[in-house]
């Protein structure tokens, strides 16, 4: 019995082992890519019964010279640009890409203004202010 | 009310808005790539005699619903009396695509449940539900004569989408 199993796990380890360079770029694909069933997954992530089948679409694709981004049109193709982490720019999605950066744009002019007119909102002293301001300050010294 | 309070209250109104307007959306339903083109082809075998085959081409000229099911998918049930009502009615034919499941199963449910399908193939390892990005079973494609879909339904099939969505679609369909 315990022979079966030396062989069993020799024969898988020298399987695993060959893999092993596509069992990293299927993993790495695969965490670019959302699981639509649990979809705060990736499918690197998800055990989710479409995340192990598609995780084995991956592998069949890469293990058959296909490329990442072969994988990746294959997909979107299928699911749309939602299973993507890192969607694509385009119109649909420029505000997303470009959003947060408007954001701080305006941020900083709101800022800026804001300096501006708090220091505008100190208007010059008048003459008998001039005067009055002296005198307290005279009157500090004595 | 000054000029900044209105502001304020301004961004406040406009946030709520947005975030109402979000609420209402489905985020499980993720719009398909695939509505507009063509069906992904299949020959598969049939549920009933695995030995005999049935492909998607053979369907062109007429407008079907492909609708994916499993013994294992519980709101299949919840649509299935909608189903054999819709197969009944012969408004449209429906096919089914057994879903990564067990043939006896999905056999055993359909004699149980009642079978509204023209026919069902199988798809046991899911691999023609990726080509048609099934994500969530069940699901249902409105396919029109060209072979091209131009309906996806996420999700069961209610009285309600088939009144207001899929019948008023399909009458639109047969008639081009």
């Amino acid at each position: 019995m315990n022979r079966i199993f030396l062989v069993a796990a020799i024969l898988f380890s020298g399987i695993a082992c060959g893999n092993e360079d596509l069992e990293k770029r299927v993993t790495a694909l695969s965490a670019e890519l959302r699981c639509l069933v649990c979809q705060n997954q990736s499918l690197a992530d998800s055990n989710a019964d479409l995340a192990v089948d598609l995780r084995r679409q991956i592998r069949e694709q890469l293990g058959s010279g296909r490329s990442e981004r072969d994988v990746l049109d294959f997909m979107v193709q299928r699911y749309g640009d939602f299973v993507l982490y890192r969607p694509p720019l385009k119109a649909s999605t420029v505000l997303l890409w470009i959003g947060p950066f408007l954001l701080l744009g305006l941020g900083i002019v709101l800022l800026i203004r804001r300096i501006r007119s708090t220091n505008r909102q100190a208007p010059p002293l008048s003459d008998a202010e001039r005067a009055r301001a002296a005198a307290f300050l005279d009157r500090g010294r004595e | 009310m000054s000029s900044r309070a209105l502001w304020v209250l301004g961004i406040f109104v406009a946030l709520v808005a947005l975030l109402a307007a979000g609420l209402t959306l489905n985020p499980r339903e993720v719009p398909s790539p695939l509505v507009g083109k063509a069906a992904p082809p299949f020959e598969l075998p049939l549920l009933s005699e695995p030995d005999k085959r049935f492909a998607s081409k053979d369907r062109l000229g007429s407008v079907w619903l492909l609708n994916v099911w499993a013994s294992w998918c519980v709101s299949c049930r919840d649509e299935h009396p909608v189903l054999l009502e819709l197969a009944k009615s012969g408004a449209v034919p429906i096919y089914g695509l057994n879903y990564k499941d067990k043939r006896e199963d999905g056999l055993r449910w359909l004699a149980a449940y009642g079978d509204p399908y023209r026919l069902s193939v199988i798809d046991a390892e899911g691999r023609i539900g990726i080509d048609y990005g099934v994500y969530g079973v069940p699901e249902t494609y409105v396919i029109d004569k060209r072979g091209f879909i131009r309906y996806k339904q996420i999700g069961p099939v209610t009285r309600e989408t088939l009144a207001q969505k899929i019948l008023p679609l399909v009458g639109q369909l047969s008639r081009e």
